[in-house]
Parts: C-alpha cells; structure tokens; sequence
C-alpha cells in the first residue's frame, strides 16, 4: 500500500505542489518588494494602499482567501481555474508577508550606507539596488526562508478547491482504501522530506551571503 | 574663491543649528571647523553637500554655479551638488558587501559609467597612495579602523571630487591608528586639494589648515589663520575650548 501510494503522491508533489510553491513565492517576492518600497515612501497616498493590504491578507485565514477566489469570483462572472487561482492566493498571501520581513530588512541597514552612496553620486534608486538591497537580502533569507517553507506545506490548502497536488492524491487513494494513518502519515513524510532538502538549501545560501560578514 | 556660503540657516524642529553662517573657502587650502559638540561644526559640513537641506543660504561657485536653497532643491540640483565634493565620515560608512577595490571602483563605475578597467587601475593607484597595496581584495571587516578609513579616502577621491570634505575622520580611531589616517590628509593638503575638515585634532588642525574656523552655539565665534584662532584666541569662549581640549585632566 505504501509503494502504491507513493507514486500518485509523487507525482501530485512534482506536478503541483513544487510548481505551485516556486511560481508563488517567486511571484509573491515581486509583489512583496513593491509592497515594500510603498511603505516606505514619503507619500501617503502611496503608502496607505499597501498598507490596508497588508492588513487585509495577515487578518484574514488563508483558506478563506482561496475559498472567495475560486468559489466566490465566479459569482460575479470571474470563473478562475483551480491552479491559477491557488497561485493567485499564494501569491498575494506571500506578498504581504514577505514585503514585511523585505521593508524591516531595508530598515536595518544604517542611514550611514544611504549616505554614503549619496556621497558618491548616486539617486535614491541605484543606492537601493547597488548598496542597500544586497545587504538587506543578506539580512532577509532566515526570515525569507521560513516564508518559504511554510508555503510549501500550506499548498495543502488548495486540495480544497480541487488541485491534485500531494495531499489531494493522499485523501483520493484514502477515500478508497481506508487506510487514512498510514497515507496522511505517508504525505506528511513527503512534506518533511520535501522542506529538510530546503533547509539545506538555505544553510547554503546563509553561508554565501556570510562572506563579509565578522565572525 | 572656490565656494563662498552666504545666510546658511538649518533647524531640526525649534532646535536652531546653524543661524546665518558665512563661510569662504578658497581654491586649493584647507579649511578646519573646530567646536564643542552640539556646536553645529558637522552640520555644517553635511549642508555643503546637502546631506542635510539648510533653510536658507546660498553657495556660490568659482565655476557659476549658484544654489539658493530658500526654495526647496530639485533633484538635479542636488546631484550637481554633490558631484562637486567626495566626503569622508567619522564611522567610514564603506559598503561592507564590497572589497576595499570594489568600494572604490563604485562611483565612478556606476554613478559616472568610465570604462571597468581603466577605473580598477586608478582606484590601485588610489589604494597603494593612501599605504593600501595588499589590502585590496579584503572586505571591510577585515580591516582596522585606520585602514578602512584610508579606503574611505580613496573611495572618495576616486569620484574626481573639487572639494573633500572631512566629519571627524579619526573620532572612531584607536590613538595609536589616528597617525595613518592624518598622515593621508597631509599629503593631501600638500598636493593643493581644497578641504573642509572637521575635527577634534587641535596639534592636526594646526599644521595642516590655512584657515580656522570655532563654532559654538550654531554661530561663528571665530576665524583666521590657525596661529591665531589656536595659538592665540581673541574671544574667551574659544580659549575655554582649547583649554578644556588641550588640558583635559
């Protein structure tokens, strides 16, 4: 049974749950530095659009957030199918989360860095992206990563609206055999498996980026 | 006259830093501003390069350029601005994710867009001047203060600055690595470099200015040649301050 099962599961993860996590968090990174650079603006009219949403994605379940995309657009003529609209929901859900760990990572860095590319010639923008960002990617990838591998397991959530990603594939085969322990355990291994490869993938990264950084 | 300061004013809320300062700095000499601190001394060398905006005031260049600040700056002018100094700070502020060469080749790779390599060869001449010919490749943390200090200077002198401007450039110095870094700005002034430096460094002010200038209270106190505002002050708020700086036991 536990051979059986796992190659439907597998496949549920690479089809699914894998490309759903990377396309979201990648996606959510984007919307997330965006969301960033608005908080931080001057302007409040920049400004108070990220933050109202912001609040609106951290105060509301994920799992509602999925339900309103795919079974509540439709209602008003918006019929989104199951893996664009799971991406949809992770993504914005990844960009309010991350732009706050991005925007506290920014303010991290002393005004002094600021200062000193202005000194050399620079506008705003390119002491951002040449001096600023770098360093506060550095600081960014611990909190960056736990984002990350909290997606992957809460892509678990979109086998309610019918993706046949990893967990769907595990309750499928349930529903048949009854053997409920061993194949939910079963995905639960996958999904442990699936984030300790990440983890590693992170120590890297930390290792990389602590180059220049005192010991 | 290389730049002259004219009505130069900046608060921070009700606190009045600077109350309509002049200040004349000639081609090629090298200016000191010397005073307690909370006097405004790094405040005004912050408006020079309009890291803070004054109220009021207007700079004049030897060039024509003129910046009034009693409208706000645009940001080009606030690039033209800055073009025309290279600043070095009291905490260095060096990129700490770049190499001591990579923290010079910056500015002018990025901001002025000169070729890669002809920039690399001159920041190794900046780097081996300022007594840094095997440190290139370090990152800052594996530098002493003295020596990041010195990259500090090279990075600023390789933007091609008119005017380098000094923010109590060894106050974060061990004593025993001040020398190195003071050492630098001598040659410095020897070469005819036009300087503004801020410092706490009476003996150094002394040797190396042509002009010294004591703040106190937002105002200018005193000015003149440095044998006369250092060896020989009129006004006795400056004598108590050299007293206190010189004999502070």
């Amino acid at each position: 049974m536990f051979l059986n099962s796992l190659l439907p599961m597998f496949l549920g993860a690479i089809k699914y749950t894998i490309p759903l996590t990377l396309i979201s968090f990648v996606l959510g990174l984007l919307v997330a530095l965006l969301t960033a650079m608005m908080r931080l603006s001057k302007s409040r009219i920049v400004r108070t659009p990220a933050v109202i949403y912001v609040s609106a994605i951290r105060g509301t379940p994920l799992l509602v957030q999925l339900f309103i995309i795919f079974y509540g657009l439709p209602s008003i003529g918006l019929t989104i199918d199951p893996f664009p609209s799971a991406i949809i929901a992770f993504t914005l859900n990844v960009g309010a989360y991350a732009s706050e760990i991005i925007r506290a990572s920014i303010q991290s860095i002393p005004i002094g860095q600021w200062e000193a590319g202005f000194t050399i010639g620079m506008t705003k923008s390119t002491a951002l992206r040449r001096i600023i960002l770098p360093q506060a990617t550095r600081v960014s990838i611990p909190p960056l990563s736990n984002s990350f591998i909290s997606l992957v397991k809460d892509t678990s959530l979109a086998s309610l609206i019918l993706v046949a990603e990893l967990f769907r594939q595990a309750q499928e085969i349930a529903a048949r055999t009854f053997d409920f322990l061993l194949l939910y355990a079963e995905a639960g291994l996958i999904y442990w498996v699936i984030c300790f490869v990440l983890s590693l993938f992170q120590n890297k990264l930390e290792k990389r980026y602590d180059r220049y950084v005192a010991k | 006259m290389f730049l002259s300061v004219k009505g130069l004013a900046k608060s921070f809320g009700n606190n009045e830093v600077l109350k309509n300062i002049d200040v004349e700095i000639k081609e090629g000499s090298v200016l000191s501003i010397i005073g307690p601190s909370g006097s405004g001394k790094t405040t005004l060398l912050r408006c020079l390069n309009a890291l803070e905006q004054p109220d009021k005031g207007i700079f004049s260049f030897s060039d024509g350029l003129i910046i009034n600040f009693d409208n706000k700056l645009t940001k080009k002018e606030i690039l033209q601005l800055r073009r025309k100094s290279g600043m070095v700070f009291q905490s260095y502020n060096l990129f700490p994710h770049k190499t001591a060469l990579e923290n010079v080749i910056e500015g002018p790779v990025i901001v002025q867009k000169r070729n890669k390599a002809e920039v690399e060869e001159l920041a190794r001449e900046l780097l081996r001047k300022v007594g840094l010919e095997d440190k290139m490749n370090l990152y800052p943390h594996q530098l002493s203060g003295g020596q990041q200090q010195r990259v500090g200077i090279a990075r600023a002198l390789a933007m091609e600055p008119q005017l380098m401007l000094f923010d109590e450039p060894t106050s974060a110095l061990d004593p025993e690595l001040i020398g190195e870094v003071l050492r630098v700005i001598k040659d410095l002034a020897k070469e005819n470099w036009t300087m503004v430096i801020v410092t706490h460094e009476i003996q150094f002010a002394s040797e190396v200015s042509d002009h010294v200038i004591f703040m106190d209270g937002g105002y200018i106190v005193e000015q003149g040649k440095p044998e006369e505002v250092l060896k020989h002050p009129k006004e006795e708020r400056t004598k108590q301050f050299l007293d206190r700086i010189l004999n502070p036991a």
